[in-house]
């Protein structure tokens, strides 16, 4: 009671030195009354980009999207998608600086659906939709030839090495997380992860903090031999783009025709993204898959609850990514006494008169929306696990080299490799010969 | 061949439902979209010239610069946003002024007024001159994001470093928050 009465006193001074201070400064010295006949100047404000650039740079994506997808399915042409490509790192990235991105788009989506004071740009809805619709009929040719991002490590990609499977589908993992984790700070309102830890974007803008430079350069640098490090186990955009393009209507093939499993291809992917033949009845018993599948099917459901109890029990730690609630305990800290020195933000703050009860229910509600987005992070993450699990344990048949459907970028770099339909080959020969090097090893 | 079809039929039907999502979130999405364009702009009135403004920008060189409102200025001779507190003698001298670049130009009128000009080239946007001028005179020295070099990014760097939370993402048609009779500018379109 004291401390309220305190404390509305504190605000009732400020409120009227506010009013001394800042109410009507002009009348502190009054505009005077020239006689020379001076004119002021005209203060200079300078337009923003105009609205129909930026129109045309979701047309540029469309066109580009659609030439992406006519080279990967119908041309099947590595060296058009490369120079598409590179014009796409050209216009999206060095031209436009890297802003807006379909990667980045995710966030500003999510904040619009969860935040009633952002209205979302119709351009930034169509940078995150387009990318999508293409995948779900032609596969991941935003990514072969169109997302600035990709095509900044592409270029880069000088002698890749294959990563073990085991590794690759644990780092597979990642994006899973990092798109958890940015969809739960941009419904809370706490940032845009992915913008802020964009490694390629100092490049693009010639200029970032040291330490993005240092990690863009890192990223650049390792996609010399782990070709698109990025793509493959960071990129949260990438992990939406996968799941469209597993049902995607079409999808590039290696071969034009029919496979002949010659086994020329085997090494041509960068990415480890051709799935080679498997013939799955050497494996095991049915019984046992059967036993094994359905042990983790029941499981599935107490992995998601334990892992969304596990996400519910971050968010106080969480929570403290957003500016108010770090304010809020900053001020807490201040006002018990425990904390003497003033920052910035608190000064800030108690200038701006807002009262601390305010704050605190503010910080609280953000703490709740946390809990309950802890929930569906846990849960989210809980599943993919179990998908991942799953996935794992079931052996599908494979009969021929095909491009992984999530995984593939469309980039076309093993459409050379396939000497089917070229003049000159005998197709017979080259299948009696990986025919013995499969017996023979 | 009924398996088969059956098959094609379920990854169809999948196609669609996830052509369906996509479509349903994009279209929430839209049903609440802005049909312009957001730029980021600061409020002048939370400020509280902490100068990270003239440290935080991606670029090299802020997007934020010192703005001047004519029609709010004093002209005074003693300028508080123009020299240094304890400054000797009220005159050009690089001594006596506190920019830190220089970037202000004082211009002498009649007596005894002067005009105070931005050097847009040399500011840096520390905004020093800021909170002299929101100390003693009248306010009419204060920063604004320049449209012309802002990248606008998704997620201005500034904004997140502002200890004020000053910046917000405003309409393009109205991409400033002015003070004085320049404000009104942009208020028939508010």
């Amino acid at each position: 009671m004291l401390m309220s009465r305190f404390f509305i006193h504190n605000v009732f001074i400020l409120f009227i030195l506010a009013h001394v201070v800042f109410a009507d400064p002009v009348q502190r010295f009054p505009k005077p009354d020239f006689e020379s006949g001076y004119e002021r100047p005209i203060l200079q404000t300078p337009d923003p980009r105009a609205l129909t650039l930026e129109y045309l740079d979701v047309f540029v994506l469309v066109a580009a999207l659609s030439l992406a997808s006519y080279f990967a399915l119908r041309k099947r042409s590595r060296r058009h998608i490369f120079v598409l490509m590179v014009f796409s790192l050209i216009y999206f990235g060095f031209w436009r600086k890297g802003c807006i991105c379909s990667i980045g788009s995710v966030q500003n989506v999510v904040y619009a659906l969860f935040s009633h004071a952002y209205a979302i740009p119709l351009t930034v809805v169509a940078f995150f939709a387009v990318p999508l619709i293409f995948t779900l009929f032609f596969g991941r040719t935003f990514c072969a030839a169109v997302c600035p991002l990709g095509a900044a490590q592409d270029v880069v990609v000088l002698k890749p090495i294959a990563l073990p499977g085991w590794l690759n589908q644990m780092l597979g993992i990642i994006p899973y997380l990092y798109l958890a984790l940015s969809v739960l700070f941009a419904a809370t309102g706490a940032g845009f992860l992915i913008c802020r830890y964009d490694p390629f974007v100092g490049f693009f803008r010639f200029g970032a903090s040291f330490n993005l430079i240092l990690f863009g350069a890192f990223m650049l640098l390792l996609g010399t031999v782990v070709a698109r490090p990025y793509c493959r186990f960071l990129c949260p955009y990438g992990v939406l783009l996968n799941w469209m393009s597993r049902l995607s209507r079409k999808h590039l093939s290696i071969t034009p025709s029919d496979c002949i499993n010659c086994r020329l291809c085997e090494a041509s992917c960068p990415f480890d993204a051709i799935n080679k033949p498997v013939e799955a009845e050497l494996h095991e018993k049915r019984e046992k898959s059967i036993r094994r599948l359905s042990f983790y099917l029941v499981l599935t459901p107490v992995i998601i609850l334990a892992s969304g109890w596990g996400g519910s029990l971050l968010h106080i730690p969480l929570s403290r990514s957003h500016f108010s609630v770090r304010l809020a305990k900053e001020i807490k800290l201040q006002d018990e006494g425990k904390l003497r020195l003033a920052t910035d933000e608190t000064d800030a703050f108690r200038a701006s008169g807002k009262s601390t009860s305010e704050l605190y229910a503010e910080a609280r509600d953000i703490q709740r929306r946390f809990k309950v987005g802890g929930w569906i992070f846990g849960g989210f993450l809980g599943l993919v696990f179990s998908l991942k699990l799953i996935s794992l344990s079931v052996f599908r048949k494979q009969e021929i080299y095909e491009a992984d459907r999530g995984d593939c970028y469309s980039c076309g770099r093993c459409f050379s490799y396939c000497p089917v339909g070229k003049e000159g080959v005998d197709l017979e020969k080259l299948k009696e010969k990986a025919e013995d090097k499969a017996k023979f090893g | 061949m009924a398996e088969k079809t059956r098959r094609e039929f379920l990854k169809s039907g999948a196609n669609t439902a996830a052509a369906l999502a996509v479509g349903g979130v994009a279209g929430l999405a839209i049903g609440i979209a802005d049909r312009g364009k957001l730029v980021w702009q600061l409020d002048p009135e939370l400020c509280i010239q902490c100068e990270k403004c003239a440290t935080n920008c991606v670029l090299p060189e802020s997007a934020v610069k010192c703005v001047h409102s004519y029609s709010m200025c004093g002209y005074c001779d003693l300028c508080s946003g123009y020299l240094e507190p304890g400054a000797k003698s009220r005159d050009t001298g690089a001594e006596n002024q506190l920019c830190p670049t220089g970037a202000i130009q004082r211009t002498f009128i009649e007596d005894p007024y002067f005009e105070y000009q931005i050097d847009k080239e040399l500011c840096i946007g520390c905004g020093k001159c800021v909170k002299g001028c929101g100390a003693f005179g009248n306010g009419s020295l204060y920063l604004q994001v320049q449209h012309d070099r802002c990248l606008n990014c998704n997620e201005c760097a500034i904004a997140r470093a502002c200890p004020a939370q000053a910046y917000k993402r405003v309409p393009a048609e109205t991409p400033y928050i002015l003070r004085g009779e320049e404000a009104g500018r942009y208020a028939a379109s508010i």
